[in-house]
């Protein structure tokens, strides 16, 4: 546990690895459906440019599926004195704060594929519904532990809405 | 038809109680009220064709007479009527309510019993409402609002003292208040005409509950020059324009008439919302800041300290010319019912000068009265407590960007924005849930972010983009580490528990 008054940039607790395989999956599906739709102006409607968005449609989701191990690489959570951090993204970086006595529940989520992975999803979840924490790629064990941490965390600095 | 002499004050004794007696009457006299209706009407014509003998055609009735079914049929309609008001009457009677020290509890439901209790300390606002109707038999309506999605707990109806003196009585006990009960209301003359007529012209506002008086007067001027100088007006105005200029060019007048049922639209807007805010009212009470709604129909809405999530303090574009702005909030009810938390109960002043802003100001957020920074967020540009976007964010805010600002004072962050449609976001920290920094690919080449500030959901969202990177870094740290502290010393769910 850190200070809350400075971001220990050291201290950024990581996702698992295994993570990217979850991602890198869900990306070549998405991918691929997106791609067979776009070919729908080149085979239908016959137009004379219909060949470009499939590129460009195939081109934007080999990229993304490319930048998935750094994307995941980025994510990552630290556990301050009062407040969970919370950071991902590298093209659209986002930053969070949420002091743990807002919390109001904690939800943990498993897909199809992270469940083959053993991994699970963390969501914190504050009145707000911009707030947004959701930690994914925890392996079981560890998301049980944060969410029992989190609880009693939260328990103990308990504020109003 | 009047229940005034019901001992008021035993209602929070935590045992179960009923409702005003007239209840099923003000709940279903529209429906009755119209199936009645519908029988005269169709009496009219069998009337009508009696005593004239006219020769029109065979309506439903009289086909009925000469089929011999009438009594048949006369006897299922007087069945389901017996049956409407049998039900409404046993509605009534299973519809009860509790108050303890705790909870506020209704059972209600014939055949689908359904139990909701509401948590005191969660109240986020206690809203008197009288539709015109329930006014007149010297009804209300009393919502308890409870923090969530439509979480509202309504006790319809009661007679309109005993529901004021309930509502004093829970917030005085959510407040947390050891201070005895105060004196109870007032009963009625006995002179139930009288009452009424007292009633339906008394002022919004409880002269003897209060210690101020409604810090705000609205004039007829007022509210409807806003009307007109609003962004709605505007609106119109280019769209009439766009049409005109369109009719023109094609040379068919005919497009000019499409204007016509948005203006019939407009119009009744531009009514209703006057019928609300002539007469509106907001004052200060030891339980908090009581804003006063309408004309015929009534609402009364009460929200204690602390519940206030965000103000936003805006000037539509025309609003300039006299000086005018006006006040929302976001407030942490979200109600699907039509009346209580709809859009004008999160308005909380509909127009009002500089010093109506203020005064309003000093009653939602008391720790922001004094403050200068409030002044410069109004009107101010540049080097004057405000921390505002660098030369190079002009290009993102091309007029704005020497008053797109943010600055944090004692215990709330104050988000300037808007050259052109003015606005200040002011969020309290004891209340702010989390906070976001976040920076685009784009944005960071310029070296500027956007902070989020999250608050419970409402009509503001409080967001400032274009701030300098470093900055937006040293103001996330240090708002994150006030909220944590503010929101952990904060103790306004039981805001007189020290007195």
């Amino acid at each position: 546990m850190t200070d809350t008054t400075t971001i220990d940039d050291t201290a950024w607790q990581r996702v698992s690895p295994k993570y990217v395989i979850v991602d890198v999956l869900g990306y070549v599906i998405s991918g691929i459906m997106t791609t067979a739709v776009s070919f729908v102006p080149l085979i239908v409607l016959q137009w004379e440019f219909g060949w470009l968005p499939p590129i460009v449609v195939g081109a934007a989701s080999l990229v993304t599926i490319a930048l998935t191990p750094r994307r995941v690489r980025s994510i990552g959570y630290q556990l301050r004195d009062d407040d969970l951090l919370f950071k991902r993204g590298i093209m659209w970086q986002r930053l969070v704060a949420v002091p743990y006595g807002r919390m109001q529940l904690v939800d943990i989520n498993r897909g199809p594929i992270a469940r083959l992975c053993g991994l699970s999803e963390l969501k914190f979840v504050t009145a707000a519904a911009a707030s947004g924490v959701v930690i994914p790629g925890l392996p079981e064990q560890v998301a049980e532990e944060l969410r029992d941490t989190l609880v009693s965390l939260a328990e103990s600095r308990r504020a109003g809405l | 038809m009047t229940l005034d002499a019901v001992p008021v004050r035993s209602f929070t004794d935590g045992e179960w109680h009923r409702l005003h007696p007239a209840t099923p009457l003000l709940r279903g006299g529209i429906a009755l009220i119209a199936i009645i209706g519908f029988i005269i009407v169709q009496m009219r014509d069998e009337l009508i064709n009696r005593f004239f003998g006219s020769e029109g055609e065979p309506d439903p009735l009289a086909w009925l007479r000469e089929s011999g079914l009438f009594w048949l049929v006369a006897g299922v309609v007087l069945v389901g009527l017996l049956l409407f008001v049998v039900g409404f009457y046993l509605s009534w009677r299973m519809h009860s309510f509790r108050i303890t020290d705790e909870v506020v509890e209704v059972r209600s439901g014939v055949l689908f019993r359904t139990n909701r209790k509401g948590r005191l300390d969660r109240i986020q606002g206690i809203n008197v409402s009288k539709p015109f109707i329930a006014r007149l038999f010297g009804a209300a309506k009393l919502e308890v609002n409870v923090a969530g999605q439509d979480a509202n707990v309504q006790l319809a109806y009661l007679a309109t003292n005993a529901a004021d003196a309930l509502r004093a009585e829970i917030l005085r006990l959510a407040s947390g208040t050891k201070e005895a009960a105060s004196a109870p209301a007032a009963a009625g003359s006995g002179d139930v005409v009288r009452d009424r007529v007292n009633e339906l012209l008394a002022p919004e506002l409880d002269p003897a509950a209060l210690r101020a008086e409604s810090v705000v007067t609205m004039n007829i001027g007022r509210v409807i020059g806003s009307l007109l100088l609003g962004d709605g007006t505007l609106t119109l105005l280019l769209v009439i324009a766009g049409i005109t200029v369109f009719a023109t060019v094609t040379g068919s007048p005919f497009y000019l008439f499409g204007v016509i049922p948005g203006a019939i639209g407009i119009v009744s807007w531009y009514a209703r919302k006057l019928t609300r805010y002539l007469r509106y009212t907001i004052a200060g009470t030891p339980d908090g800041v009581r804003i006063g709604y309408g004309l015929l129909s009534t609402t009364n809405e009460t929200l204690p300290p602390g519940r206030i999530h965000s103000v936003q303090i805006s000037q539509p574009l025309l609003w300039r010319i006299p000086g005018w702005w006006q006040i929302k909030v976001n407030l942490a009810v979200k109600s699907s019912s039509s009346e209580g938390a709809n859009p004008e109960s999160t308005t909380m002043l509909p127009v009002g000068n500089r010093d109506d802003v203020l005064a309003v100001l000093a009653l939602v957020l008391p720790s922001l009265a004094a403050e200068p920074l409030v002044g410069h967020g109004l009107l101010g540009e540049a080097g004057d407590g405000f921390t505002n976007s660098p030369r190079r964010a002009a290009v993102l805010r091309w007029f704005s960007w020497r008053r797109n600002g943010i600055a944090l004072a004692d215990d709330a962050v104050l988000l300037r924005k808007g050259a052109i449609w003015r606005e200040l976001v002011i969020v309290p920290l004891p209340r702010l849930q989390s906070i976001a920094l976040q920076v685009g690919w784009l944005r960071r080449r310029l070296r500027v972010a956007t902070l989020h500030l999250h608050t419970v959901a409402g009509p503001i969202t409080p967001v400032i983009g274009a701030v300098d990177e470093t900055v937006a870094r040293d103001f996330f740290t240090r708002i994150s580490a006030a909220a944590v502290e503010h929101g952990s010393r904060d103790t306004s769910q039981r805001w007189r528990a020290n007195g």
